[in-house]
């Protein structure tokens, strides 16, 4: 949470820590099939091996269990489990050697280049206009291969682009939400945010537009 | 939507250029614009045909990466889990 501001529980989190808290499988079951894959995708980004995420993954409900008694509702269910989620991340990280994410993050090399090549323009406006993608066939959109070039586009980004767009778009977190994961400013977040979408959409463009 | 209009406002008021327009997009999406900016977003916006395609493959692209899969946990990570909140359940965890 940003200073200042106060969160308010919503009534469905208020009732699934108490359904948790009272032992109701059913509940928790329901909430590791629904952050597990998001969470293992995050953890990933920061060991070496899905074994290892896997491992940080059971740590980390360990952990929210054993916190569960103390949790306020200060911040929401999912931004807590995240952040022990990628504080756990990164010491794992840190203990095989990796290079972590955000250790540099004073610096994101490259964040006043422009996001769209400037070849692209002339006398600031479109040299040419830009493809209709909303006239592609739904199959096109949503085939394999374009979630692959998505993908690749994605694994190929500087590390805290590409925890960022994981989380907001591949996984749905609110930008508030991973702000408060990530400890990002919120002009930060949209920064890292801008600049991995549009390099995913250039990576994007060419298989789309039949120019591949 | 006269030039001297412009020039009375002053350069907040002058129109967007696409070049410029594109590095605004996420803040547009994100509702993240203050008014004169997006005012200034959707005014340019409205007759450019470039940059409202530009703005649609944005948003096609926000929802391809809504679309990648995630890999699962595995079955024993899961009923080990399941297993250990049993366990946590019945009582006060003891030798953590």
């Amino acid at each position: 949470m940003e200073p200042g501001t106060t969160y308010a529980q919503p009534p469905e989190q208020a009732a699934l820590v108490a359904a948790l808290r009272a032992g109701d499988e059913a509940a928790f079951e329901a909430l590791v099939a629904e952050l597990g894959p998001s969470m293992l995708r995050i953890a990933r980004m920061y060991v070496s091996t899905r074994a290892l995420a896997e491992d940080v993954v059971q740590e980390t409900w360990l952990a929210v269990l054993a916190g569960l008694d103390r949790f306020e509702g200060r911040s929401s269910l999912k931004t807590w489990v995240f952040r022990i989620l990628t504080n756990r991340a990164k010491t794992r990280g840190e203990r095989e050697g990796r290079s972590v994410p955000f250790s540099s993050l004073g610096g994101d090399p490259g964040s006043d280049e422009p996001t769209v090549d400037a070849d692209n323009f002339r006398d600031g406006h479109w040299a040419s206009t830009p493809a209709r993608w909303d006239a592609l066939p739904e199959s096109r959109l949503v085939g394999a291969e374009t979630l692959a070039i998505a993908q690749a586009a994605i694994d190929a980004l500087p590390e805290t682009q590409r925890l960022v767009i994981t989380m907001r778009d591949v996984d749905g977190l609110s930008s508030e939400e991973v702000r408060n994961v990530l400890d990002l400013s919120e002009s930060n977040q949209r920064v890292l945010l801008h600049r991995a979408r549009a390099k995913v959409r250039e990576a994007l463009a060419p298989y789309l537009e039949g120019r591949t | 939507m006269t030039s001297i209009w412009h020039r009375i406002r002053g350069r907040r008021e002058a129109p967007l250029t696409c070049i410029e327009l594109v590095e605004l997009v996420t803040a547009y999406l994100e509702d993240g614009l203050d008014d004169a900016e997006r005012r200034r977003f959707d005014d340019h916006i409205g007759d450019c045909p470039a940059c409202t395609n530009y703005l649609d493959q944005f948003r096609q692209t926000i929802a391809i990466a809504g679309r990648l899969e995630a890999e699962d946990l595995s079955e024993d990570a899961r009923s080990e889990l399941l297993a250990a909140f049993r366990g946590w359940a019945r009582g006060p965890a003891t030798g953590q």
